[in-house]
């Protein structure tokens, strides 16, 4: 089956066209949906990509979940359908409530812009399951609000669901470690039933051997494979 | 009626400040030693038709609940003023 996968569109919004075209690379039929739309059109999967919707006005992604389609993007995540957040598109999920905690100013406040070294926690959501398990591998950031943080019991809740996907690597030697002082490393984060993601990192800008690194393009074959449950299908 | 308000948006007690920090850094490198506890955060003035001040303050308050602050990692004061 081939999966229906809608790319939404934000003012603000710069890394849709990479995010369309890497799925549809894998085979999905990919398009966009503008913000101010109300109908998925018959989404298995929905990609809110990176960049500054809003112009990353009152808080990155504050506005944005006020969107018309955000409606429809949380029936979607709710009746259990699969939603990547990817940056800014993550940042946007914790606004909206789908995603606990929240991104803020990096605790450097440099906006980082570079490859990072990380390990895939959790290789059972519909995102991740061509990873093994601990698996390392690198991507690029490109955030200014990357530092995840939440309250203790959120971390703990969090953890001990295990609920971290994909964590920053510790500062050791040879690697890009962790480029925000993001709470316990924190990179991306899931909802219980492992359909709904979000990550700060971008595999939307490595999957193809010219942009520097594959390593994201299982990312998006992991979820080309998704089997979903219910269909969004009318 | 409407009122003036002042909403005032803090980053949480606890919650790391690099903002505030450089800042800090910055007034000792001007050589004011007598600074500190720098916290940096965000004003937001409005206007809000209500029906008394008290009612202009819960409508503004629902504004900071659904907008103007993130629970998670923001703490925000009211004040309203007659226009």
């Amino acid at each position: 089956m081939t999966q229906r996968v809608a790319v939404v569109r934000f003012p603000g919004s710069n890394c849709d066209f990479d995010t369309l075209r890497a799925a549809a690379h894998v085979g999905a039929e990919a398009y966009f949906v503008w913000h101010r739309d109300t109908d998925l059109r018959g989404a298995d999967v929905i990609v809110l990509p990176g960049g500054f919707s809003y112009g990353d006005y009152l808080r990155a992604g504050a506005i944005a979940r006020f969107s018309p389609i955000m409606h429809a993007v949380q029936r979607h995540a709710v009746d259990g359908g699969a939603v990547f957040g990817i940056c800014n598109g993550f940042q946007i999920l914790c606004e909206a409530g789908l995603l606990p905690g929240a991104l803020v100013r990096n605790g450097g406040l440099h906006f980082v812009s570079k490859p990072v070294d990380l390990r895939v926690e959790r290789p059972d959501t519909v995102f991740t399951s061509g990873f093994a398990a601990g698996e390392r591998i690198r991507l690029p950031v490109s955030h200014g609000e990357g530092r995840y943080v939440a309250d203790d019991a959120t971390i703990a809740q969090l953890e001990g669901e295990g609920r971290v996907v994909l964590r920053y690597l510790p500062e050791a030697m040879g690697v890009e470690p962790n480029p925000n002082g993001s709470t316990r490393d924190v990179a991306g984060i899931c909802n219980a039933s492992g359909t709904t993601l979000g990550i700060m990192p971008h595999p939307d800008r490595a999957w193809m051997p010219s942009l520097g690194s594959t390593d994201g393009l299982r990312f998006f074959t992991s979820m080309a494979a998704w089997q979903p449950a219910v269909s969004g299908r009318p | 009626m409407s009122y003036r308000v002042h909403v005032r948006v803090m980053p949480r007690a606890g919650l790391l400040d690099p903002q505030g920090q450089a800042v800090e850094h910055a007034l000792g490198t001007l050589g004011f030693d007598e600074a500190g506890g720098v916290r940096i955060g965000r004003a937001i003035e409005l206007r809000v038709r209500a029906s008394s001040a008290a009612d202009a303050e819960a409508r503004a308050r629902r504004m900071c609940d659904r907008l103007f602050a993130n629970p998670v990692t923001e703490e925000y004061t009211v004040q309203v003023e007659g226009l």
